[in-house]
């Protein structure tokens, strides 16, 4: 118990010190997908399903091989898969398998306005506390990778944990564990990141890849799930990666200036009440006031 | 497969064909991406669709379904003009320099068949089909049981006739020129439909391994069942092997022709015997014309066919001790050398046995009964239409499944209405097996390696293993024919049946069995090794033709030695970093990885490449040596010139297929399918494979572009599913929900359809209905002047199953629209390749 409450760095909707604040750890976590090496087999989705104990729904077809549309509440790990037509008329089948980013600054913490809903552990993993969630819906605005989902049903919002009960023991997530082909890698973000550029590099220096890449976008602080795309200019070729992804401004703005604004609103009302008090003194009690008890006195 | 699954990441280059290892083999496929991380290794994808493997390739190719032979000739074509082979290799390890008869034809002199085409009977008379030389040897020509009293067969020559220089117009080599010479660029794209400039860049990257005749690089083909079923499959294997042994590329890490497997251990049924014109071990069954034992051996074994100076080691030569040893394993102390080891026991085959054959056969009323275990064969066809039909003509049908399938509910598929359903007379007998993690045994897959499981689960309810099944039959019968006897009751009698549980025999005893043991003291007169009476042989090497030792496969021999179950090792290691990992389960032959690996080495027996060195010949010791287990005979010294192809006659590798190797050409020619929407642009008045047989019930109907059949149609599988089964398991549904055709986008486009939609594919046979997948990864081709569309259909779904139960699709079998149709070698049926039509549903 005490050791996971050190283990937090951030909380949403949290005023004053955050437990985990001052602790330091020696790295952040990260999940390292090389789509050029992944066969869209699904067996993360599988693994995900499986870990997560997570129900079977009905799915349609959808003209694609691809599962579902999008992730769902109770379906949080999903390979999109996307026909791309190169200018020299080479078709790409492009998988890439699609879960929550687990930012360095994730915009649905930022967004949320519930006290501890939603928690950073400080080795990166960004959590959602279902206990603490009001079903405001605000995270949802708030991830530039529209990732969070809700259900409809309890009104709360789930997304996929990193397996963050895997990984507090030592273990790959889920969906490492099952990736037969190796595109899946789980370590520390340095690590992942050297890995993750030398591929890059290789596919630069010996495939027909010029502009392949590492995705790690700057705009939320670096990602704790990272990808090495053939194109890493055109992120958005891989169902809708964005690329230069942001927290909202609505939810900057709030959480921002207009929290600030509202902290003066707050504070400049408190001033005006105890020099009001100061100004006209107590209130007097009138004969028609209602009693807490709702009597009249 | 020549090399294995681990052996992959020693690739420098890999030509992925008549597969797609990343959708079905998604395991395995971490090999090769293995290599493309640690060696730069390139991938060419050659798929009538751009596949899953294709996603990850560093070329693709779109070839027209069964014009895989076209392609690959194409690249014999182009790596012999380019100078792009292993000219030693090919002069020393292949038939290359040998000298064929002067009256063999090829088909570009004699109207598309090769000489010796009997027209009437569909048959080849092989005897022009032979090397020049002298003295008669036995061939390996037993590979087809000869119908009726078929007159002896021709035999390959003792002392062949050879040219090293290769120029001689007669030899090998240039046969191989002048026959692939008109496998041109243009004509591969007349045939193929892939664009000369495309075709032209996979060839140039394919042979670039052998740039300037440098030996070091290697490279692999994979393939699977995108070649075997075809009317001409076993032919696009052969092509693949002669494009390796052309590039040197057998024998070597990296290297190699790789098959991979459809099932977790389809490559154990083959080797114990899956296929009707086999025994154990690829040991060559009797048939009526084999009278004695003695005169079985010696139609089947081989003695040596080779140049003069140099030698072979015709391992064959040792089938009589292979064979007595399996009637000793049978027959015990029946088999003696008095009755001739029981010899008249074993069945003699007389006909073609085959799947296809047997369910024609029981159309016709011939077979009136029929176990299927472990396979749904309603759904797995081809034309399920005439297997349905044959089964309501049988008298009973026994299936063990663990799911009620198509075949226990044939009488209940669409289309036959309840009163028709009353007229079927069948007994249906439906028996709950155990599934695969219920029970324990070994899978051989498709690397040769044996791996032993253990039981996961217990068996749920009244469920019983197959051999639990098999065994109660087998006492019942005996039993009965202890009773009441009958025409020839000894061979059921004798058989031997020791097992700890009789009525449900461990497979480890069955595996112990299966390996062998001595039946008297023996001693191997070199090292003075003892094995004694009673123990397990250590392998091969020791099995006898006395009656002193018994062994059920021959190859398996060494999986369960006096050591234990060698299948259930565990030992990670690798200190060659080869892949080789020699104690981890067990290999067949000897725990040996790659066949044929003294092929790596030179002429000399150096390792063509020093930082990949499996075998080589060591001058101080006098023998050879190495990080696998040497394939060869051990102290055959370099300058005997032995050759390194052990297990055929001649020693080396055959890029001629002399005698009957092959019942339709000793050099594989294109053909078209049975259906095919043009005629050969080679020899447009032989289309087809000229020896392929149709079948002529009234189910038995072959399309043609006349009657309005102009789509080529392909089948496949799916990662998500796993063939007829998976439909009952709610996590694979859920992945993939409903059948669907992948059609091209231009396709779609001019029939009007989008994504979705419902459509009708049909064959002259039958129909199927699905949703249309319209996509980029398939596109209309120009084949021979003329625009065609090719679809393809996943296999996966039926009239059985979560979805089907729900009624949620059209509950229609892919294979209602394959036709009866087989390859004349293996008798694979042809499921690519046919023709359809498609409409809106």
């Amino acid at each position: 118990m005490s050791q996971e409450i050190l283990r937090i760095q951030k909380i949403s909707g949290h005023a004053g010190t955050v437990p985990g604040e001052d602790t330091q750890r020696e790295y952040k976590v990260s999940k390292l997908i090389d789509t050029t090496t992944c066969i869209g087999c699904k067996a993360c989705e599988v693994a995900c399903m499986e870990w997560n104990d997570l129900p079977f729904g009905e799915t349609v077809f959808n003209n694609t091989y691809q599962t579902m549309p999008e992730t769902r509440w109770n379906y949080w790990n999903l390979i999109l898969f996307n026909e791309h037509e190169r200018e020299d008329g080479t078709l790409m089948w492009l998988m890439r398998k699609n879960q929550c980013m687990h930012c360095a600054e994730p915009g649905c913490l930022a967004a949320c306005p519930a006290d501890g809903a939603i928690v950073q552990y400080t080795n990166g993993i960004v959590d959602f506390q279902q206990a603490n969630c009001i079903g405001c819906g605000y995270c949802i605005t708030g991830c530039p990778f529209d990732i969070p989902k809700m259900n409809p049903k309890t009104n709360r919002v789930f997304k996929c944990t990193l397996c963050t009960d895997r990984v507090s023991e030592g273990l790959e997530p889920a969906c490492i564990k099952s990736c037969p082909t190796g595109c899946l890698h789980f370590g520390s973000k340095d690590d992942m990141k050297f890995l993750a550029e030398g591929r890059a590099k290789q596919l630069r220096d010996h495939s027909n890849f010029p502009n392949a890449g590492v995705y790690d976008p700057p705009g939320v602080g670096g990602t704790g799930v990272i990808y090495v795309l053939h194109d890493a200019t055109r992120p958005e070729l891989y169902g809708g990666l964005p690329k230069d992804p942001r927290i909202p401004w609505t939810v900057k703005l709030w959480k921002g200036p207009l929290k600030w604004l509202g902290n003066v609103a707050m504070v400049g009302g408190l001033i005006g009440l105890f020099v009001h008090y100061l100004r006209f003194g107590p209130k007097d009690r009138k004969d028609e006031d209602i009693h807490p008890g709702g009597e009249k006195s | 497969m020549t090399n294995g699954w681990v052996d992959m990441k020693n690739t420098d280059m890999m030509l992925i064909m008549g597969g797609n290892p990343a959708e079905n083999h998604p395991c395995g496929f971490k090999w090769p991406v293995e290599a493309k991380r640690t060696r730069n290794a390139k991938i060419i994808s050659v798929d009538p669709r751009f596949t899953r493997t294709s996603a990850v390739a560093d070329l693709f190719c779109q070839i027209r379904a069964g014009t895989d032979i076209a392609f690959l000739g194409g690249v014999v074509h182009y790596a012999m003009e380019n100078n792009r082979i292993a000219k030693d290799y090919l002069v020393n390890y292949t038939n290359a320099a040998f000298l064929v008869k002067s009256d063999f034809k090829l088909p570009a002199d004699t109207d598309g068949v090769f000489s010796g085409f009997d027209a009437k009977t569909q048959s080849y008379d092989k005897s022009t089909w032979n090397y020049a030389g002298t003295g008669g040897g036995r061939g390996s020509d037993a590979a087809h049981p000869p119908s009726g009293s078929a007159p002896p067969a021709p035999r390959l020559p003792e002392k062949v006739e050879f040219d090293l220089s290769l120029q001689n117009p007669n030899c090998v080599f240039q046969l191989l020129k002048k026959h692939y010479s008109r496998y041109t660029p243009e004509m591969v794209e007349r045939i193929t439909g892939i664009p000369k400039e495309q075709f032209l860049k996979a060839a140039d990257l394919y042979t670039s391994i052998r740039k300037d005749g440098d030996m070091k690089k290697a490279g692999t083909i994979i393939y699977a069942v995108g070649w075997t079923q075809h009317s001409f499959g076993t032919q696009i294997i052969r092509t693949a092997a002669i494009l390796q042994l052309l590039l040197g590329n057998v024998g070597r890490a990296g290297g190699g022709v790789n098959a991979l497997r459809g099932h977790s251990n389809i490559q154990g049924a083959t080797d114990m015997a899956g296929i009707f014109d086999n025994l154990p071990g690829y040991l060559k069954v009797p048939t009526p014309a084999d009278t004695s034992f003695d005169s079985w051996m010696k139609r089947i074994t081989p003695t040596p066919s080779k140049p003069a100076p140099w030698d072979s080691f015709n391992y064959w030569s040792n089938t009589p001790k292979f064979a007595v040893s399996y009637l000793k394993a049978l027959y015990g102390d029946a088999a003696a050398k008095q009755n001739e080891w029981a010899f008249d026991y074993l069945p003699k085959v007389d006909r073609n046995y085959s799947w296809v054959q047997l369910w024609d056969n029981m159309y016709n009323g011939i077979v009136k009964g029929m176990f299927a275990f472990g396979m749904n064969g309603v759904a797995i066809g081809p034309d399920s239409k005439k297997n349905i039909d044959a089964l309501k003509k049988a008298d009973w049908l026994v299936v063990g499944e663990i799911y009620p399938d198509e075949t226990s509910e044939f009488w209940k598929s669409p289309g036959i209405s309840t009163d028709e359903m009353k007229q079927i007379q069948t007994t249906v007998y439906r028996l709950p097996c155990a599934g695969f993690a219920e029970k324990d045994g070994s899978f051989t897959n498709s690397a040769r390696w044996l791996l032993w499981k253990n039981t996961a689960l217990p068996m749920p309810g009244d469920c019983r293993t197959d051999q639990g099944i098999v065994a109660q039959i087998f006492l019942k019968i005996r039993e009965l024919y202890k009773k009441d006897g009958g025409k020839f009751p000894d061979p059921v009698l004798n058989l031997t049946w020791n097992y700890s549980v009789p009525s449900n025999p461990p497979l480890a005893e069955v595996l112990k069995e299966i390996n062998g043991k001595a039946l008297a003291d023996l001693e191997d007169p070199a090292t003075k090794q003892q094995v004694k009476a009673g123990q397990q042989v250590p392998g091969f090497a020791w099995l006898k033709d006395d009656g002193t030792t018994s062994c059920g496969n021959w190859i398996y021999s060494g999986s369960f030695t006096e050591a234990g179950n060698q299948t259930a090792r565990r030992d990670p290691s690798d200190p060659s970093n080869l892949g080789i990992h020699p104690g981890w389960g067990w290999s067949w032959p000897a725990n040996r990885r790659v066949m044929y690996n003294r092929a790596s080495c030179d002429v000399d027996g150096k390792p063509w490449d020093p930082t990949r060195k499996q075998v080589w010949w060591n001058e101080s010791t006098q023998k050879w040596t190495g990080n696998d287990v040497v394939d060869f005979k051990i102290d055959s010294k370099p300058k005997d010139h032995m050759g390194p192809f052990i297990m055929n006659p001649e020693g080396v590798g055959r890029i001629f297929g002399p005698l009957a190797a092959f019942a339709d050409g000793p050099l594989p020619e294109h053909y078209e399918p049975i259906e095919s929407p043009i005629d050969n642009p080679l020899h447009p008045e032989q289309t087809h494979n000229p020896v392929v047989k149709r079948f002529k019930t009234p189910d038995d109907k072959y399309g043609t572009p006349k009657d309005g059949y102009t789509v080529v149609c392909t089948t496949y599988r799916l990662t998500e599913l796993y063939h007829y089964w998976t439909k009952n398991n709610p996590m694979n549904v859920q992945l993939i929900p409903e059948p669907f055709v992948e059609i091209s986008a231009e396709m779609a486009q001019e029939m009007g359809l989008t994504g979705g939609e419902k459509v009708k594919v049909s064959s002259i046979r039958g129909e199927y209905i699905a949703k249309a997948m319209v996509t980029k990864r398939i596109k209309a081709m120009m084949i021979d002047g003329k625009k065609i569309y090719q679809i393809g259909i996943p296999i996966h779904q039926g009239y059985r199953g979560i979805a089907e139960d729900e009624g949620k699709d059209a509950r229609t079998l892919v294979n209602l629209l394959t036709p009866t149709v087989f390859d004349p070698n293996a008798y694979t049926p042809e499921f690519k390749g046919f023709l359809v039509k498609l409409e809106k549903a």
